[in-house]
């Protein structure tokens, strides 16, 4: 076990050194961007004093290297510093404008939050419901259902999201009105409305996703079907079914649960489309907003935690790959 | 009282079909309750009840057309009404301004309103620094005096005949004084509707008071949810699904499917937003006047009313007064395409075959880079030869426009004429996007203003129209609608707004379930 252990901490630290190379692609990136934040604000009303005024407020006066270290060193502390377009600008609006200074913390938390519901929404459908389709067209590999079965979910995760989108709100929401096409869910709904509002956007990242994890199952599955004990257990009279479910699946785990984190991953970063068709106040909508303000502090902070979701969502899977493999989990 | 146009007439369906009916003209009694789902582009998770800061529609509606009050108000069919002022008169020269504000009136926190929260919520523009852009209309008050709790004296630093119009301006919004951080941070006004919830570019829950001195005119809804919707797409399919009342910014390439859903009106108003092509008279060629007139008779003005506006806007003359302006000169005589006047225009010029550049990026106005394309075929007869720039959408209003020598641009145009031309026309403005210098408009500029007799006003504006129109170094070709939606549940008085979207941003207020 303590062999597990030592990858499971090698894994780790490999982790964050990738976070940390991925902290330095990000900050310079994000400064590339052109235009800045003081233009973007004040727009057609600029003037050089007060893009000088708003750029020294911010500390963007300061070399970049200096301006990394202490985003670096707030990020680490858990202090992602605050976001500039709800900033205090009692030097050039004014007095005060008061409410207090608002954090990047504060304002992707509750966004965040409704991310990772729609992810976990997506995921509960997505997940058995792949599973289940790859078992069953490996069960009846190169049948019409097997035929039918790829050619849908390889068509939807073919055509682009918002296409998705709205061939669903087509369906489901104007020519049978059976769920709302706006997810504008908000704070204090109940779970019953707010998991209705969330179907539609859930749906359509579901038909993206699945089509991965279904050839995965699949692929996986047909794999073991041709190793000998898979013939010993057919041989031995086991129906097809508990050939798949009981010898051929749970060997087949690893690539599966590889892919089944890729795509959960990709349930966080990859929604910023489907929340803006669906108006879903998520945390893509705020970082499209981030970018179209020049808000740095919000878009390196999303940027991070996109990041932070990948790169934990595959360690996790690393690691149950690893748990789920007794070689690797005994090595010689 | 408010009449029905024939035009508001056709728009509104339910008023057309009661007229069918009865053959009266009749007006639908407004009536009480509802709760009305707006959905609004415009909105961004930096929004703040800080009028000072206000730029798009889904704050402006919620603030200025809910929750606060200003000192005027531009009713629907355009005159001057007082909101939280009750009177006001001015002494002979424009210069001292007496108002008299309502009594009785409170804030939402209970808080009584009287003259020191116009004096401090209109000192917030002028304070040390302050980006607002009203700063100007406050900046030219010289002082504020209080004479009782319901009386202020302004005096101005010079006569402006307009000034009881810019306080009708939506940043001029009155807050509590000092209360004014607890006031920006909580959303309290003087408004018919008080805020329950407010999640900055998400979503905004507004509820009725339960009495306002505006009871019985205005304020039909029990409840408002504003819902931010900035994808065309989304807006469209709301208001398609029944999931909101109304939307603004309908999306011209969809307006057809919106046009046969039978439970949708469209709604449209020609206002002051105009879209311009300002050249810099100060430089060659643009300094002759000659080259200017030719350029103006280069353009083809219905083809791009019809192709970038899609039919959504007329036809303009070279000068920034729109419809929704007191004194808007409509007969004037009307610029128009005529590639053989410009021809010999440039030939008196000596300047036959000239070839500009023009500078375009969609930040100036959706469709700029296509309606400088379709400038270039259109003066191609006329013998000239416009190069098309296509600048960086980014930094647009910092490296072109106010640079280039021609370049393309909009305007959102302003309350009142003076206003307009001050901004952006007279001599020395930092805006004055042109250059442009005309000692008789500067001099009409500063008499009109301290003009109070009205038909006098009405004849310095209308020459002012003109100096634009023929001598002007701006390119004006059209004015773009407003094209909002609302459900065919909804109705209003039949007269719509022009000053600005959704009914003079006052759609929360002006409108009822019928």
């Amino acid at each position: 076990m303590s062999s597990v252990f030592r990858i499971i901490l090698q894994r780790i630290a490999l982790g964050v050194l990738t976070l940390f190379i991925v902290s330095i692609v990000i900050f310079t990136a994000v400064n590339m961007l052109p235009g800045d934040f003081a233009q973007a604000i004040l727009g057609q009303a600029a003037t050089p004093e007060a893009i000088a005024a708003i750029r020294q407020d911010l500390g963007l006066d300061q070399p970049p290297v200096s301006r990394y270290i202490t985003w670096l060193a707030g990020a680490v502390q858990g202090d992602l510093g605050s976001s500039f377009a709800q900033a205090n600008f009692a030097s050039f609006v004014g007095e005060s404008t008061g409410g207090g200074e608002v954090t990047v913390a504060t304002q992707i938390a509750p966004r965040f939050a409704n991310t990772m519901f729609l992810a976990g929404v997506t995921a509960c459908i997505a997940v058995p419901f792949s599973i289940f389709l790859g078992v069953l067209a490996a069960l009846y590999r190169n049948s019409a259902f097997d035929k039918a079965a790829n050619v849908f979910t390889l068509s939807s995760i073919s055509s682009p999201e918002f296409f998705l989108a709205y061939v669903l709100i087509l369906f489901l929401a104007v020519l049978n009105p059976v769920l709302p096409s706006l997810s504008n869910i908000y704070e204090g709904m109940g779970f019953g409305e707010r998991l209705q509002k969330t179907l539609l956007p859930a749906l359509t990242l579901t038909l993206v996703v699945t089509a991965h994890m279904m050839r995965m199952t699949r692929a996986a599955i047909i794999n073991l079907l041709a190793s000998p004990y898979i013939e010993m257990a057919r041989l031995k009279g086991i129906s097809p079914l508990r050939v798949i479910v009981r010898h051929a699946l749970p060997n087949a785990l690893a690539p599966i649960i590889n892919v089944v984190a890729l795509n959960l991953a990709y349930l966080i970063t990859g929604v910023v489309v489907v929340e803006v068709v669906f108006v879903y106040p998520g945390i893509g909508q705020l970082f499209v907003d981030g970018v179209k303000n020049r808000d740095i502090p919000l878009v390196q902070a999303c940027c991070l935690i996109f990041a932070a979701a990948y790169i934990l969502l595959n360690l996790t899977a690393d690691i149950m790959s690893l748990l789920s493999n007794p070689r690797l989990r005994h090595p010689k | 009282m408010v009449q029905i146009s024939r035009r508001s007439l056709l728009k509104t369906g339910a008023a057309a079909s009661v007229l069918a009916a009865t053959g009266l003209p009749l007006r639908a009694e407004a009536k009480r309750g509802g709760t009305l789902r707006l959905g609004l582009a415009g909105a961004n998770t930096s929004d703040t009840w800080d009028g000072r800061t206000h730029s798009d529609t889904y704050m402006i509606m919620c603030a200025f057309g809910a929750v606060f009050d200003c000192m005027t108000e531009v009713s629907a069919s355009g005159e001057l009404i007082g909101e939280l002022a009750e009177s006001w008169e001015a002494s002979a020269d424009a210069k001292t301004w007496t108002f008299k504000l309502r009594q009785g009136v409170t804030f939402h926190n209970g808080k009584a309103f009287g003259a020191d929260d116009v004096i401090e919520s209109l000192n917030m523009h002028t304070a040390e620094g302050s980006k607002s852009a009203a700063k100007p209309i406050v900046a030219a008050i010289s002082e504020i005096k209080k004479v009782s709790d319901h009386e202020v004296v302004f005096t101005l630093e010079s006569g402006n005949a307009d000034f009881p119009f810019l306080l009708a301006d939506y940043h001029l919004l009155m807050y509590p004084a000092g209360q004014i951080d607890e006031a920006i941070a909580k959303g309290i006004g003087t408004g018919m509707y008080k805020v329950e919830a407010f999640d900055p570019g998400v979503r905004t829950l507004l509820s009725r008071v339960d009495s306002h001195y505006k009871d019985g005119k205005a304020g039909w809804f029990d409840q408002i949810e504003v819902i931010a919707i900035n994808d065309a797409s989304a807006r469209m399919n709301a208001l398609m699904t029944g999931q909101v009342d109304a939307v603004n910014r309908v999306d011209y390439k969809t307006e057809a499917l919106l046009k046969a859903n039978p439970n949708v009106n469209i709604f449209e108003v020609t206002g002051n937003r105009h879209f311009t092509f300002p050249m810099l008279t100060a430089l060659d060629p643009f300094s002759n006047l000659k080259v200017r007139q030719a350029l103006k008779h280069a353009i083809n003005r219905e083809e791009m009313v019809q192709k970038i506006l899609l039919g959504h806007g007329s036809v303009a003359n070279d000068h920034p007064i729109g419809p929704a302006n007191q004194y808007y000169a409509a007969d004037l005589p009307q610029n128009s395409y005529d590639p053989d006047k410009a021809k010999a225009l440039l030939k008196e010029a000596g300047l036959e075959g000239l070839s500009v550049d023009l500078s375009a990026s969609s930040a100036a106005f959706a469709g700029a880079v296509d309606a400088a394309q379709l400038y270039q075929a259109s003066a191609k007869a006329a013998g000239v030869n416009i190069n098309v720039v296509q600048e960086p959408a980014d930094g647009y209003w910092s490296n072109v426009w106010l640079k280039k020598p021609w370049c393309a641009s909009y305007w959102s145009g302003r309350a009142t004429e003076d206003w307009m031309f001050s901004s952006a026309y007279a001599s020395g403005a930092p805006w004055n996007d042109t250059g442009w210098e005309n000692a008789r408009f500067q001099e009409l500029l500063l008499t009109a203003r301290a003009e109070l007799d009205s038909s006098k006003r009405r004849d310095m504006y209308t020459e002012m129209q003109m100096l634009c129109s023929t001598n002007g170094g701006s390119v004006i070709p059209m004015y773009a609608n407003y094209v909002d939606a609302h459900s065919t549940k909804l109705t209003n008085s039949g007269t719509i707004g022009n000053s600005f979207q959704m009914d003079g941003s006052r759609f929360i207020e002006r409108w009822w379930f019928a």
